[in-house]
């Protein structure tokens, strides 16, 4: 179990000042000038020492994309940009970064705009974060009223601005080129890439887009050292992490900590366990809402992080682990997250906006019954159109819960077919 | 994709008060000159808060504020579902979060208390007009479920009691105080923390306790990318302090190896090659800065056809292509692939199609 001197946030569960004062006494903007002395190239090489991937879901290694930024401005600005926008049902950890520990993020904008050349940084919030939001500039008032942010940024010579922004309730302006596109005041609807935002970004200049967790922790590695950081999980799952335990434990929380921790440590030592013992453990969405189901009997053993959620057929995610015991109908589950996707979908693909819709539709025939048993083999192959086949990863996210579903929990599916065939008296074809 | 229109009846003018236009103002400077058009969402907001819900005239006015065409501030307005189209209930419009973590705990049951209690559908008014709900798609506390989201405030961990009891509140005027409804202190678990108890971390004596910056120089960097095929047994074993320096007497040797006979790369180093492209589709290799059309050729026959076949390799394995590379000899390493592989296997295209110069 991690140790609570090698956690990075120290104030998650905000029982200490979140503020400037309370920050500087747990230590974070110690010595971020001469971090900054260390020059761009160390700082993108610690990063990528330290084996960081992105904290948002995709789990894109933070110092690669960095290192993708122009080495020297072709007289456009560079931009950092920090998804705040933490919308998947399951996760919000963010939420706890921005209202508990703030400066972890703006000491990391610093860090991460001075690496990669950006003099401004720009926090998109999700609207509905609206005392986070308040929280957060707060604190980067502190910060330049302290001298910490604007021109000479902690003395270290750097000029450094932030800002923060905010959204109204889209899901969408999650995926990084439809969070640049509301950034600029438009419908959040995604870009086609290439070009990538390292080239074209927010204003047509070259633009880093980085999740919340992965910018906060930044700063701690380059005080503590890649290899500090590095120590922790194993190889290509490094590090720390903010992992949330929702849905049928006993005391469900969010937590940091060690990546690659064994899913039943995870349950047991911070969410008190599964409602009703493990035996009652029926199903886990490992990292939000878009992550495929798995089976009790798949994960019970698992390792929580990137190749450990691989290894049993579903992903990592932002390590938001939604948790279902036997109680749970999880055709209803499902469908209701498929509802979720139909919502959010941006109307720009016609695979997505009219498959998440159908989808939709047939999952909730599904949870009554109401269903043919060859409509599951249709459902699964017509999500295999929406998959792959849209702008951006919006299709896959609303396909994968329902082909997940169908791969793991077949049986419950055809029963329920089975059973409305029955209490309907309708003949058997 | 949720589809949204302008309510049917609509007040004659809208302005910010003066408080509001002030505020406003400072928004719009957060952005460059000539981008005011970023600050639509922040000023629609402000003109929500303000009126209750956004309205026709509220749009042409801010439309002309920000200099962007009516239609552009419409399109805003309908596309993001925070955007109230139809007034609100005047004490309070109850947003619950209705997506499946939020279920899991018992959403419905607060749910069936607002169509009881407030208005049998989302969007519609109480019949004092004084309460309005609807069913959001995740507010973000999934940790904290059931939740509702009131104004700018949150309360969670409901139960059918605490929610009546909120909705009493709000009617008299004097709701509770907004977060955990059940005495629990924000995310953290009931009954006892179960990290974050060591108060060595808040006494100050952590600051300047870890300056690795300091003490050591840069920490070994191999590739952060994918993981090599063939590296040797990785270190995994968590220490505290640096790792031991395991992974880098592989390289000396090839070195001292390499230059006394270039030859004699050794087979074991051969990484695993393929007899064909998977399915048939190999990467465009040429858009490797340094790889031509021949280059191309040569490596498609040695049994290299994706980048990360190659972003793959440990330095080993590309020492060993390289000898295989004929006269070209000598440039899988000068331009090193594995570093360029890394970036092309992840989608990321270069502006150029003869690749990027590596540095």
């Amino acid at each position: 179990m991690l140790q609570d001197k090698d956690r990075i946030f120290t104030n998650i569960y905000g029982r200490q000042d979140w503020g400037l004062q309370g920050a500087l006494k747990r230590g974070q903007w110690d010595g971020t000038k001469d971090i900054l002395a260390k020059g761009r190239d160390f700082i993108i090489k610690e990063i990528q020492a330290s084996g960081l991937r992105g904290r948002g879901g995709a789990g894109f290694p933070t110092g690669l994309k960095w290192s993708f930024m122009p080495k020297q401005s072709d007289g456009r600005p560079h931009y950092l940009v920090v998804n705040a926008d933490e919308s998947e049902p399951g996760t919000c950890k963010d939420r706890e970064i921005l209202r508990h520990d703030p400066h972890t993020l703006i000491e990391g904008c610093l860090v991460a705009g001075f690496a990669m050349g950006a003099h401004a940084a720009y926090i998109y919030v999700r609207g509905e974060f609206v005392r986070e939001r308040e929280h957060l500039q707060a604190a980067v008032d502190q910060a330049y009223d302290a001298g910490l942010l604007g021109p000479n940024a902690c003395g270290s010579g750097w000029d450094m601005d932030v800002y923060v922004h905010h959204g109204a309730g889209a899901y969408i302006c999650g995926e990084e080129t439809a969070l640049l596109e509301s950034l600029e005041g438009k419908k959040g609807q995604p870009r086609m890439k290439p070009p990538f935002p390292a080239n074209v970004g927010l204003y047509g200049c070259p633009t880093t887009v980085n999740n919340v967790e992965s910018i906060a922790v930044t700063p701690t590695i380059m005080r503590r050292g890649a290899a500090w950081f590095s120590a922790f999980g194993r190889p290509n799952n490094t590090g720390t992490k903010l992992f949330m335990i929702s849905g049928h434990v006993n005391t469900p929380c969010v937590v940091e900590e060690e990546m690659g921790i064994p899913f039943k440590e995870l349950i047991e030592k911070h969410a008190g366990g599964v409602r009703g013992g493990w035996d009652n453990l029926l199903a886990v969405i490992p990292g939000g809402a878009s992550c495929p189901i798995v089976r009790a009997d798949q994960i019970m053993d698992a390792q929580m992080d990137f190749d450990g959620m691989r290894g049993i057929g579903s992903s990592f995610g932002t390590g938001g682990l939604i948790v279902m015991d036997k109680s749970t109908d999880v055709i209803a589950a499902i469908a209701r997250i498929s509802y979720f996707f139909r919502h959010e979908s941006c109307g720009q693909c016609t695979p997505c906006r009219e498959g998440t819709g159908w989808m939709w539709r047939v999952m909730e025939r599904m949870r009554q019954g109401n269903a043919r048993r060859e409509e599951i083999d249709m459902l699964f192959q017509v999500s295999k159109q929406i998959e792959g086949h849209t702008i951006c990863a919006l299709g896959d996210a609303a396909a994968w819960p329902v082909q997940a579903l169908i791969r793991n929990f077949r049986p419950v599916i055809e029963a329920r077919i089975d059973d409305y065939v029955a209490a309907q008296g309708i003949a058997a074809e | 994709m949720s589809v949204r229109r302008l309510h049917p009846e609509q007040p004659e003018s809208f302005a910010f008060t003066e408080d509001n236009a002030a505020y406003v103002r400072k928004v719009i400077a957060r952005y460059p000159e000539g981008r005011q058009a970023s600050a639509v969402i922040p000023v629609l907001m402000v003109a929500q808060d303000q009126e209750g819900w956004i309205t026709q005239p509220c749009i042409e006015a801010v439309a002309r504020l920000l200099d962007m065409p009516e239609i552009r501030v419409l399109e805003v307005a309908t596309f993001y579902t925070q955007f109230q189209l139809s007034p609100v209930g005047r004490k309070a419009h109850i947003q619950v979060c209705g997506t499946t973590p939020c279920r899991l705990r018992g959403a419905g049951d607060i749910i069936a208390i607002c169509k009881n209690r407030l208005a049998a559908h989302p969007f519609e008014l109480s019949e004092d007009g004084a309460f309005s709900w609807e069913e959001v798609e995740c507010a973000g506390a999934c940790v904290n479920a059931p939740m509702v989201t009131v104004g700018k405030d949150t309360y969670e961990d409901l139960t059918a009691e605490t929610f009546n009891a909120l909705i009493d509140g709000l009617a008299a005027g004097n709701p509770p105080p907004p977060g955990p409804q059940n005495g629990r202190f924000f995310s953290a678990p009931e009954g006892g923390d179960t990290a974050l108890t060591d108060l060595a971390l808040y006494d100050g004596s952590v600051i300047g306790k870890y300056r690795a910056f300091d003490r050591e120089e840069l920490t070994p960097a191999p590739a952060a990318a994918p993981a090599p095929a063939a590296a040797p047994a990785p270190a995994a074993a968590p220490a505290a302090d640096a790792k031991p320096a395991a992974e880098k007497p592989i390289p000396k040797v090839v070195e001292a190896q390499g230059q006394a006979d270039a030859e004699k790369v050794p087979d074991q180093y051969k990484p695993t090659l393929l007899e064909a492209a998977r399915d048939g589709r190999p990467d465009d290799l040429k858009l490797i800065w340094g790889v031509g059309s021949k280059l191309e050729e040569l490596l498609h026959k040695l049994g290299v056809y994706h980048f990360d076949q190659i972003a793959g390799w440990n330095e080993m394995n590309l020492r060993w292509v390289d000898q295989h590379l004929g006269s070209f000899r000598g440039r899988a390493l000068r331009d090193k692939w594995i570093d360029q592989c890394a970036k092309l296997s992840t989608g990321w295209r270069p502006s150029d199609k003869g690749g990027d110069k590596p540095v």
